[in-house]
């Protein structure tokens, strides 16, 4: 592999990552528990596919063969996506929602502070951009955790389960490979160790300043680095694409 | 004073053209009907994110797609401060929420209607939110201060979410036969209930008369319903489509465009709760709004403990 071919692989892993996040928010859109929380999420789901769409277009152009940003979202297959599983675990209850949120922009936050240092141009534009949208996005999630877990009997008891069984696939957010390797050489991309110490201090943290108590580290859930995905994946990439897949050659 | 000298001079502020504040005295019917009027505003900005965002995880492309959430985002925020200027009122926004959720309130009939392609999203922003402005240009300058500064500030963001719309349609129209025909259906299915949507005849309209005197309507259904249609044939015709009204036809001595009699029927079986999505929508609200009641309760419980802490 090129650094052309990893820096397209590593775009379109963000791109990914950004986009079925995005995507599980926006099914949100009118069940919030309050009118405010709607707003948040919809702006945080728009942050979110707003960064996904600058990189599918940087990972185009580095791909250099002429597709767009859309081809790139609406016309990969499941195994061709490389988003985290994560990121594409079911909304559940408004604790997982926040749980899931909150593991995610930990990461981002430490990630895209990185990536300020990143010797690719582009890469170290899209990180200025992203960190001020992260850093709101960090404190909605922040909040949101310690007033469920130092909240009711009722909420404390769902984040803790919320926590708890989403806990197996945050090992797998420190995971590199060629791609990677690649790009550290480079001075391109970080190094995911140095972003797991910064993690695991701010999740310890912020969980037990709720009361939460964390998981102990147990078996974690691996594959999307291959495009390997749990069954949910599927089902949204056939929601998402399918006006395109439908009518192939309409533009719209 | 007697109410009686106070509403004179009441009347005689409004027809000098002063906007009524939230702390000047008002007749009793006045607040009340401002309150039917602005909770039924916000409701339904409210619930017009269900059929909007009914496609958000299906929009076509990724612009389309932010489009879509930018514009359903600013729906929400529209609701908030429609909650907050009816609140000025002296009306709590959870009792607003129940007169809703008894049926005691009620929200834009248009959205009882399905979305049922991605054309619908086109008519909608095009049609429902054209329709919408009509009426809130006019609402612009409204007697109630905090309903009209409201208004400034929603419409300048309504414009926006119109020219989505059409954009939407435009691009449809001019695509493959199956997106014109899509397009096509859309329009006809969206045409008559959009302008259902400025209410009955001005002679039919139970709060018309009392509305216009206290001048929190400025123009009647009808002129508003007019205005709406004598904008709108001309974008039809721009993009190709055609509307479903054998009876639309240029009136040159009126300068305006003649129309065929609305079906009343279905207007008022959908008002009084037979629409196709009446009991959906709702029922998906009341969900919504239960299922949240824990994290509401989650928030309450820390703020009173991180109070205590800081008096502590």
């Amino acid at each position: 592999m090129d650094t052309k071919e990893a820096l397209f692989k590593y775009c379109l892993r963000l791109a990914d990552n950004n986009l079925v996040l995005g995507h599980r928010l926006s099914e949100l859109c009118s069940n919030g528990p309050i009118l405010e929380e709607d707003i948040a999420t919809t702006n945080i789901a728009l942050d979110l596919i707003g960064q996904a769409r600058h990189l599918y277009q940087y990972a185009a152009e580095v791909e250099g063969k002429g597709r767009t940003e859309d081809d790139l979202a609406y016309k990969r297959a499941e195994r061709e996506f490389y988003n985290t599983l994560l990121s594409e675990q079911p909304n559940g209850d408004f604790a997982v929602t926040i749980a899931r949120q909150f593991f995610i922009d930990v990461f981002d936050y430490y990630f895209y502070k990185e990536l300020l240092n990143s010797k690719d141009e582009r890469l170290k534009e899209l990180a200025a951009r992203a960190i001020k949208e992260v850093t709101y996005h960090l404190r909605h999630s922040t909040q949101w955790i310690l007033r469920l877990g130092d909240g009711t009997e009722e909420s404390h008891k769902r984040l803790q389960t919320a926590v708890d069984g989403l806990w197996m696939y945050t090992g797998e957010l420190f995971e590199m490979n060629e791609v990677d390797e690649i790009l550290i050489k480079e001075g391109i991309a970080p190094n995911l160790n140095d972003i797991k110490t910064k993690w695991e201090s701010k999740v310890s943290e912020v969980l037990a300043e709720s009361t939460i108590t964390k998981p102990e580290d147990g078996w974690m859930q691996t594959g999307s680095r291959k495009g390997m995905h749990s069954e949910h994946l599927g089902y949204i990439l056939a929601e998402m694409q399918y006006l395109q897949r439908a009518y192939p050659d309409a533009q719209w | 004073m007697e109410n009686q000298e106070l509403e004179i001079l009441f009347q005689q502020k409004i027809d000098r053209e002063e906007k009524i504040e939230p702390k000047d005295w008002m007749p009793e019917a006045y607040r009340k009907h401002l309150i039917r009027q602005i909770s039924q505003h916000a409701h339904s900005e409210v619930i017009g994110m269900q059929p909007e965002g009914n496609w958000i995880t299906r929009a076509p492309s990724l612009r389309s797609k932010v489009v879509l959430l930018a514009k359903i985002q600013d729906e929400a925020g529209h609701g908030l401060y429609l909650y907050s200027a009816a609140e000025t009122l002296g009306v709590t926004r959870d009792e607003m929420l129940n007169a809703l959720h008894e049926e005691r309130a009620k929200y834009s009939s248009i959205f009882n209607y399905p979305t049922l392609t991605w054309a619908d999203i086109g008519a909608v922003g095009w049609l429902v939110d054209g329709a919408a402005i009509v009426n809130q240009v006019s609402l612009q300058r409204t007697s109630y201060g905090p309903y009209s500064r409201g208004m400034v500030r929603i419409c300048k963001e309504e414009s926006f979410h119109q020219r989505q719309g059409y954009e939407i349609m435009a691009h449809m129209a001019q695509g493959t036969p199956e997106q014109k025909a899509m397009a096509q259906d859309a329009l006809n299915r969206f045409w008559w209930p959009s302008l259902m949507m400025f209410g009955p005849h001005d002679s039919d309209s139970a709060h018309s008369a009392k509305a216009m005197r206290w001048k929190i309507k400025r123009e009647t259904n009808d002129e508003l319903r007019q205005k709406f249609v004598d904008k709108t044939v001309q974008q039809v015709e721009v993009i190709g489509l055609t509307i479903p009204d054998p009876e639309l036809k240029w009136n040159e001595e009126k300068g305006h465009y003649d129309f065929g009699e609305i079906n009343w029927d279905e207007f008022y079986n959908v008002i009084s709760g037979n629409g196709p999505c009446n009991k959906q929508r709702l029922s998906h609200h009341k969900k919504a709004h239960d299922n949240g009641a824990w994290v509401r309760e989650a928030a309450e419980a820390y703020a009173r403990k991180k109070q205590k802490s800081v008096a502590a």
